[in-house]
């Protein structure tokens, strides 16, 4: 069912600009030391979901699924309201256990480890496999540059250097570094939606993650600051495996290397119907589901 | 189909003009208006009257002497200085004790706690506010006053401790439902582990409000009487630090003062009256005034 293809030479990234603050290039001078260790072996943050059955209280959400998620590439999961899509994101850093009632079977593994093991703890877990929601969701109490350090100051001690860097280094990273850095004092919530998004992408880079997990990242903002938000995809992905979840199907063809396209069954849980390169599953879909589903007819 | 049968209305002239029954409705409305507008007086007067009525019969009496001078053992003159000090000493006590529990309780009822727990929770706290203050003063006499044979103020910062809770913690716990889940579960997906989660995001975002129920539960533990009456007792001592002993506080201050069949010991009732109004009424419009501001979290 999965592909693991290697990005097709026609899907290439939106159009961005390129300046000079050009996030990729200051990552590419400046790589912190977990990147270095990467580029000699194979791409960490491969995603491998075996069986995959969710479950709240009686109700199952999410039936039988299996998807390969490849590194350092956007995989986009789009499918009609409420097929599961993002639960699925959800147990893929182990939010879904907030909810009292939900229940996982069936296996996702991280890099070959399996996230759902008792030895697995689900605060590192999420570290290692971020966050970014639908609403920016800035720490109203906090400034703009204790917001992207939350993650690490609230984790353990760090010296106010060392934050000041990594909060430099993940705004750059984020795209917000130019429009933020003469008031990194000012409160979170003082920012436009589109930038209080980007820095909370800015706050989930700053503990170092593998994966990015995106629940409609661009749907509370305007066309502007959305096209902001799938520019950065599109750089971050060269340095992150990225999942996003998008009711916008449009975006998913814009933004993704590959797509997976989830609905839901006659009991309303949700499965996956095909994945494979976003190329393929918009222009040329094997199930006639996909077709409609792309094409508009439903959903 | 068959055409609609033609209904014979009077003019509309005819049917605007004021009928009897229109008439009546028209008086009654005033009448019941007035109803309204007078209870609402009503509503008000008593606190402007109690304001004025203390402030006139207390200005003469609050000056320096009742604000620094030890009560005297006999006859007249001195001050309130013992129960200054002891309201001073035994509140912000019992705040030490209610403020932890009662910001624990909420935490626990609106973070961790089942539905049917914090209900449980909340109901109980409900109740306790209710409970007449002299309930808890009876509890707390017979717990920790008749074992030692001795009236102490551990006991009244206890008593007043146990008003405070309650107070904290339901309004803590409204604050705290009212902080969005997502900013829960924004701290949760840095990998911030939830006791951090707690304490620097979700209590750190609702401290202003929480900081609002205490100073609330403070104004409250400033008034009460009936509660300090079997514990603390009062005392004509300047009591500094041992809260094995009898200890003052202004309403007790006032109690007794105001029962005494001397002129000038009834003066000095008005002068803490007075200056227990102003602080528990300071407290409250600087309450209400943040909050009308919508400082809420």
């Amino acid at each position: 069912m999965a592909t693991t293809t290697q990005p097709s030479p026609t899907l290439e990234p939106p159009p961005m600009s390129v300046s000079s603050n050009d996030p990729i290039a200051i990552r590419s001078t400046v790589p912190p030391p977990s990147q270095v260790v990467e580029q000699s072996g194979p791409a960490s943050g491969s995603i491998e979901v075996a069986g995959l059955n969710v479950f709240y209280g009686a109700f199952q959400a999410i039936n039988n699924i299996s998807l390969t998620i490849r590194p350092n590439a956007v995989t986009a999961i789009i499918g009609p309201s409420g097929c599961g899509k993002s639960t699925f994101l959800r147990t893929l850093n182990r939010m879904h256990e907030l909810t009292p009632t939900a229940r996982v079977e069936g296996s996702i593994r991280l890099d070959g480890t399996d996230i759902m093991a008792p030895e697995v703890d689900p605060v590192q877990l999420r570290r290692v496999v971020g966050m970014v929601f639908q609403r920016p969701n800035p720490f109203p109490t906090m400034s703009i540059l204790d917001n992207v350090v939350a993650g690490l100051r609230l984790t353990g001690r760090r010296s106010q250097k060392e934050l000041d860097e990594v909060a430099e280094r993940s705004l750059r990273r984020a795209a917000l570094w130019d429009e933020v850095k003469d008031k990194l004092k000012a409160n979170g919530t003082s920012l436009s939606g589109g930038q209080q998004q980007r820095l909370c992408i800015a706050r989930a880079l700053a503990v170092d993650p593998e994966v990015i997990l995106m629940d409609e990242p661009a749907s509370a903002l305007d066309p502007v600051a959305t096209l902001r938000i799938e520019q950065l995809m599109a750089e971050l992905r060269q340095s992150y495996t990225i999942v996003i979840v998008t009711h916008n199907m449009q975006q998913a063809a814009r933004v993704s290397d590959e797509t997976a396209f989830f609905t839901m069954g006659e009991d309303r849980a949700g499965y996956l119907v095909e994945t494979g390169r976003t190329i393929d599953i918009f222009t040329n879909p094997k199930n006639q589901l996909t077709e409609d589903y792309v094409s508009g007819r439903f959903g | 189909m068959a055409t609609a049968i033609p209904i014979m209305k009077p003019p509309i002239a005819t049917r605007l003009v004021r009928s009897r029954i229109d008439r009546r409705r028209a008086t009654f409305d005033r009448t019941m208006r007035t109803v309204a507008f007078v209870a609402a007086v009503v509503c008000v007067v008593p606190l402007a009257a109690v304001i004025i009525f203390v402030a006139v019969n207390g200005a003469p009496a609050l000056n320096l002497d009742l604000l620094t001078k030890a009560p005297k053992a006999l006859g007249v003159g001195g001050g309130a200085a013992s129960a200054i000090l002891g309201s001073l000493q035994m509140i912000p006590l019992a705040a030490l004790m209610a403020i932890p529990i009662g910001i624990a309780a909420a935490v626990y009822v609106s973070e961790f706690g089942s539905r049917r727990s914090a209900r449980i929770v909340r109901f109980a706290a409900d109740v306790l506010v209710g409970i007449p203050s002299i309930l808890v003063g009876i509890f707390v006499f017979t717990l920790l006053v008749l074992p030692f044979h001795q009236f102490n103020a551990f006991a009244g910062s206890v008593a007043l401790a146990l008003l405070m809770v309650p107070v904290i913690m339901r309004t803590a716990e409204e604050i705290l439902r009212l902080i969005p889940s997502s900013l829960r579960e924004a701290s949760l997906a840095l990998g911030i582990p939830m006791w951090r989660t707690v304490l620097s995001v979700v209590l750190r975002t609702g401290l202003t409000g929480i900081l609002t129920g205490v100073m609330l539960a403070v104004a409250r533990a400033f008034g009460e009487t009936a509660p300090l009456l079997f514990t603390a007792l009062g005392s004509r001592l300047v009591n500094v630090g041992d809260f094995s002993k009898p200890m003052d506080s202004l309403p007790i201050f006032v109690y007794t003062n105001a029962r005494a069949p001397i002129t000038a010991l009834n003066q000095q009732a008005w002068g803490a009256a007075l200056l227990l109004l102003l602080i528990v009424l300071t407290i409250n419009i600087a309450v209400r005034f943040r909050s009308l501001r919508g400082r809420v979290l």
